[in-house]
């Protein structure tokens, strides 16, 4: 099977990677490749298996909802590439 | 002596005793990495003040007679994919080179509290994503037994560093055999605990149902002092597991009654790319568990040859969920005009090829059109490898297997093909989808001129008491 630079183009658009149009061909060649190795899977018979839901067996945890504020709020925001006072700026998505 | 070298019940005696006192031990440990860390690249930041603000502390404790715990005052590297608070965290990447955390990890939390010394954070492959250490934005890592070769990865650094003596213990992340693998091309004891027993709050996630910390050690001993000490139900994690009726580890000097299984699959003359050494070590290996007593049968793992392509569809569609929020807003490195634009360049410019690759894989894997194909049907396959170990347990106690197909491979030897390199994680794989434990210990001591090779023991879920015991009884024998 053959990823073809359109199908990495798409893909990349959808995980939001800027990747050059050389990258697109490196990945879409590899990708092929991995995904060409990984058809073996089809050989396996699941039409009864239910997918695995949760390996340990942990199940639905809740607690209150109760909030409590981070005592440390200024170090997070701080961390932000452009801010404004207290809050984070971004870029306009309107 | 280099005084790293000791175990850590060792050197706890000595400070107890007042032979030596908490920073002298980590003023050893400090002197050491940088004497060494220019050659092998273990560190990717060395927390001098902070050790040893953290060891006069200590020191002061003792000196006023206060009660102090086993692991007060020993020196522990972390992997930098494990937050610090106001420590400096990249996960071996450029898009967080310049990310302070603004909080603990709980395991770091809890070996604050024990008083463990922290010298610095860990060179790793990016995000975790790779198995010797070569995909790390800040340089590889050398094996501190050979510097041509690997050390192992994703905790490349967190090995090298126990294994080079510039700490007495590390903490790891394991995926996929992130802290065994390195573990066994490096000559020390590395465990990737049950699913669900160490808290991963604080822990940069590579995949949310795989992912585990662990001890890097020079003893099976220390490296059940350490799981100890960080394992537990966290309030901040709700994948954690209630393991408080956990079993102890038992204390014996032979393995009369435990009964070993040994995958047909995974030794057999078709396993592609089983080195002889490491079959040979491997068979030697279970010939001296015999010998202490244990009773060893073939079991089967039928579904051993699509553990590859579960494994990996199902962490790069985690993954390329966990790594969407490197995307220039809150934090990290952040380029471009536009919205758009901010999220193409700062993720292009910032992410390497490894983590480009699985998050593309993964966004493959799940999207509209071949979700059910690829995810749903890996998904399903995974209940498939889980029963093989479900059935196999109903048989055996613990299984032996290699850790890894080779030894510790030349730098630059599996970076052309990325198949190839997934290929050398074969045996850990497993491990990881059915949630498992598994410890990695070092089939014979290491010898000066000889590639390590380890020995991988699985138990059952919330087993570890049998990994202590079993890899602690062979540990012993030293042969």
């Amino acid at each position: 099977m053959s990823i073809t630079k359109e199908q990495i183009e798409h893909i990349a658009q959808l995980a939001r990677l800027g990747i050059s149009d050389e990258e697109k061909e490196k990945y879409a060649a590899e990708l092929s490749r991995i995904l060409d190795y990984f058809k073996k899977l089809e050989q396996v018979d699941t039409k009864d298996v239910l997918p695995i839901k949760q390996v340990v067996g942990i199940n639905n945890v809740t607690r209150e909802d109760e909030s409590s504020a981070f005592e440390n709020r200024e170090k997070i925001v701080s961390n932000a590439p452009a801010t404004e006072g207290k809050f984070i700026k971004v870029k306009s998505i309107l | 002596m280099n005084l790293q070298q000791l175990t850590i019940t060792e050197a706890h005696n000595k400070i107890k005793n007042k032979e030596i006192t908490a920073t002298e031990l980590t003023q050893s440990a400090l002197d050491e990495i940088e004497k060494s860390n220019p050659k092998i690249n273990s560190f990717i930041t060395v927390t001098k003040d902070l050790a040893l603000n953290q060891a006069k502390a200590i020191d002061e404790k003792i000196q006023t007679g206060e009660e102090v715990g086993i692991l007060a005052g020993i020196p522990v590297a972390l992997k930098d994919n494990i937050l610090v608070k106001d420590l400096k965290c990249t996960a071996g990447s450029k898009i967080l080179e310049n990310y302070t955390s603004p909080y603990d990890a709980t395991v770091v939390e809890r070996l604050k509290q024990a008083g463990a010394i922290i010298v610095g954070k860990t060179n790793l492959d990016e995000f975790a994503m790779g198995s010797s250490g070569e995909n790390s934005a800040y340089g590889p890592t050398k094996n501190p037994l050979d510097h041509t070769r690997v050390p192992g990865g994703s905790s490349s650094g967190s090995t090298a560093a126990v294994a080079a003596n510039q700490c007495i213990f590390a903490l790891g992340s394991d995926t996929g055999g992130s802290i065994r693998e390195p573990a066994s091309f490096c000559g020390v004891v590395g465990l990737k605990p049950t699913y669900g027993r160490v808290s991963r709050y604080g822990l940069i996630a590579l995949a949310s149902s795989l992912d585990q910390i662990g001890p890097l050690t020079k003893t099976v001993e220390d490296a059940r002092i350490i799981f100890e000490a960080i394992k537990g139900k966290d309030k901040f994690d709700s994948t954690t597991a209630d393991d408080s009726q956990a079993a102890p580890t038992e204390k014996a000097d032979n393995l009369r009654g435990i009964k070993i299984g040994i995958p047909r699959e995974y030794l057999n003359e078709e396993t592609k790319g089983l080195e002889s050494e490491v079959k040979d070590s491997v068979s030697q290996a279970i010939e001296k568990l015999k010998s202490l007593g244990a009773e060893i049968l073939q079991i089967n793992l039928p579904h051993t040859e699509y553990v590859l392509p579960v494994y990996y569809l199902i962490m790069a569609a985690e993954a390329s969920a966990n790594l969407a929020r490197f995307d220039g807003i809150k934090y990290g490195l952040s380029e471009g005009n536009s919205l758009l634009d901010v999220y193409l360049k700062s993720r292009d410019r910032g992410l390497g090829a490894e983590p480009k690759r699985r998050i593309m894989l993964g966004a493959y894997a799940l999207s509209s059109g071949y979700y059910d194909a690829y995810y749903l049907k890996a998904k399903k396959v995974q209940a498939l490898i889980k029963n093989d170990f479900d059935q196999a347990f109903k048989s055996v106690d613990a299984l032996v297997t290699p850790v890894a197909p080779t030894t510790a491979f030349k730098l630059g030897e599996k970076s052309e093909d990325p198949l190839t390199m997934y290929l050398s994680d074969i045996f850990t794989l497993p491990v990881n989808l059915a949630g498992l434990p598994a410890i990695s210990i070092p089939s014979c001591p290491v010898k000066e001129g000889v590639l390590p090779v380890g020995l991988q023991i699985i138990s059952n879920q919330f087993r570890e008491d049998l990994l202590f015991k079993i890899a602690g009884i062979y540990e012993n024998l030293k042969l």
